[in-house]
Formats: structure tokens, C-alpha cells, sequence
């Protein structure tokens, strides 16, 4: 199946660029960013819950997030500053992983209308060194790895 | 079984990169694969199963022998580094869709 979402990351530059269209007006996509109560359902997933500890969307504001998974343990927190904090048009914030070595990246997000019912996220990311980006561009796949991989021995010693 | 198609998750076993690595320089009979392997020759063949069913590898009739090859395009998705990171963004995005769609602004 095609995906919606574009990841551009070329080679031997340190930023990156997400885009994608959605089947929302530009100020719904707009509020999916700026209510904490609203974030934490997106970034949710059946393994990690999110919650937003601290969510002062202005500018110069403050946010800082967490991740726990299915037992309550915390996975992973991060923080950052809003820079600029425009309704509909843009946000421009920080962020840093807590207690890991991925420095701190620039966010850049875009919010465009193309019809009422339709607008586009344009987000620029730009991390602290070229191998930082690969790191973080890597970092998704190894839990899902390890999870696949506890499943995978769970399916093959009910196989043998 | 669809668990089993997905390509990242077929690579997540060492054993099943140790073979993707085995059969890249040469086609090989499940024989030939196990016989690199300290472990049991059918724990070897389910996983060069689990590599076939996900299409990495591709067997080839050759008289009363199959053999195994590498499927290059199916190896290029792995190469892509980027696929899972943008299935991360994808999925969250998808979900905030779901979510913007059934909003109801408090009044």
C-alpha cells in the first residue's frame, strides 16, 4: 500500500523533510498540534502511551513528553521550546531526547491549506550533525525489530 | 500468518540475516544453507520457509534439486532505511486523521 507520508533525507546533509496531505481543513491539523490532550491520542500507539507532562504552546512556551509502555515503564522522554507558535500556519520548536545522545533538532512545521477540507504538514527537521540524522532515522527500526523478533520466537516454539 | 510476510520482521532472527548474507554470494540447496549452521537442519529450513513466504528468497527447480536465490528487489526495501521511520510517521499520521475526524469542539 502506498503511503501517504514522504520522508526526503538525502544523503550526507544533517536535516530531513517530512510531508503529507491530509483529508483535513489546515485548522483542524493546526489544533491536532496545539492541544496536548489531543497530541497525546496521535502519538499513542498500542505499545507506547503518550502524555504530555508540560504543553505551554506559545511563543517561547515550553512542552515536555513521555512514553510508557504497556507496563507503566517509562520508554522515552523529550523536551523543547516553541520558538514561534503561529495558529494554521507554523511552528517552530526544539526538541531533545532525554538521556539519549541525539543532541538537540530544529523543527520547522508548515501548515498549508489546500481546500477547506484539505491542507498539508511540511516539517523540516535539522539535527545537530550528519550522523546524528542516520542515528535517529535508524532509531525506529530497532524496537520494532526487537518486538518482532520476541514474537517471532513465541511463534516458532509453538512450531516445533 | 501475515505476521510472517513482513520483511523487517523476517530479518529481525540473526540466523535469517546469516542466511540472506550465505545465499548472496551464490544460490544454494537448503542442504548446502544448513550446512553452515551449527543448528538443526529443520530450524534452518523453517527459517529459509519464513524468507521464502516473505519473498526474500526465491527457489528455483534445477533437476531433483531446488535451489535458493535472493530476491534483489525485495532486499532493496531493507536497504531503504528510511521505510521504517517514514511507517512510524505514517501510522501517527493516519491516526491523527482518525482522531481530527471524529472532533467535536467543546462549546
Amino acid at each position: 500500500m502506498e503511503l501517504k507520508t514522504k520522508v526526503i533525507a538525502e544523503d550526507g546533509k544533517q536535516e530531513l523533510t517530512i510531508t503529507r496531505e491530509f483529508d483535513l481543513p489546515v485548522e483542524l491539523l493546526f489544533k491536532a498540534h496545539a492541544e496536548p490532550e489531543l497530541i497525546e491520542q496521535w502519538m499513542s500507539n498500542p505499545y507506547a502511551t503518550s502524555k504530555m507532562l508540560k504543553f505551554e504552546g506559545k511563543k517561547h512556551g515550553s512542552y515536555q513528553q513521555q512514553s510508557t509502555d504497556a507496563n507503566r515503564k517509562v520508554v522515552f522522554r523529550a523536551n523543547g521550546t516553541f520558538h514561534d507558535f503561529i495558529p494554521n500556519k507554523k511552528i517552530t520548536r526544539t526538541f531533545e531526547m532525554e538521556n539519549a545522545p541525539l543532541g538537540v533538532q530544529l523543527e520547522l512545521l508548515n501548515f498549508e491549506k489546500l481546500t477547506d477540507n484539505t491542507s498539508k504538514l511540511t516539517t523540516h527537521v535539522i539535527y545537530e550533525s550528519v550522523a546524528i540524522r542516520d542515528q535517529v532515522l535508524k532509531t525506529p527500526f530497532a524496537p520494532g525489530l526487537s518486538m518482532a523478533h520476541d514474537r517471532m520466537q513465541e511463534i516458532m516454539s509453538k512450531l516445533k | 500468518m501475515n505476521l510472517r510476510r513482513d520483511v523487517f520482521q523476517a530479518i529481525a532472527d540473526p540466523t535469517r540475516r546469516a542466511i540472506l548474507l550465505l545465499v548472496a554470494s551464490q544460490t544454494m540447496t537448503a542442504g548446502a544453507i544448513a550446512s553452515n549452521f551449527d543448528t538443526a537442519r529443520p530450524t534452518v529450513s523453517k527459517h529459509i520457509q519464513i524468507l521464502t513466504e516473505c519473498e526474500l528468497l526465491r527457489q528455483e527447480q534445477s533437476g531433483r534439486e531446488i535451489y535458493y536465490h535472493l530476491n534483489p528487489n525485495k532486499m532493496k526495501e531493507i536497504a531503504n532505511f528510511i521505510e521504517p521511520f517514514r511507517k512510524m510517521w505514517d501510522d501517527r499520521f493516519n491516526k491523527l486523521e482518525a482522531v481530527m475526524r471524529n472532533y467535536k469542539p467543546k462549546k
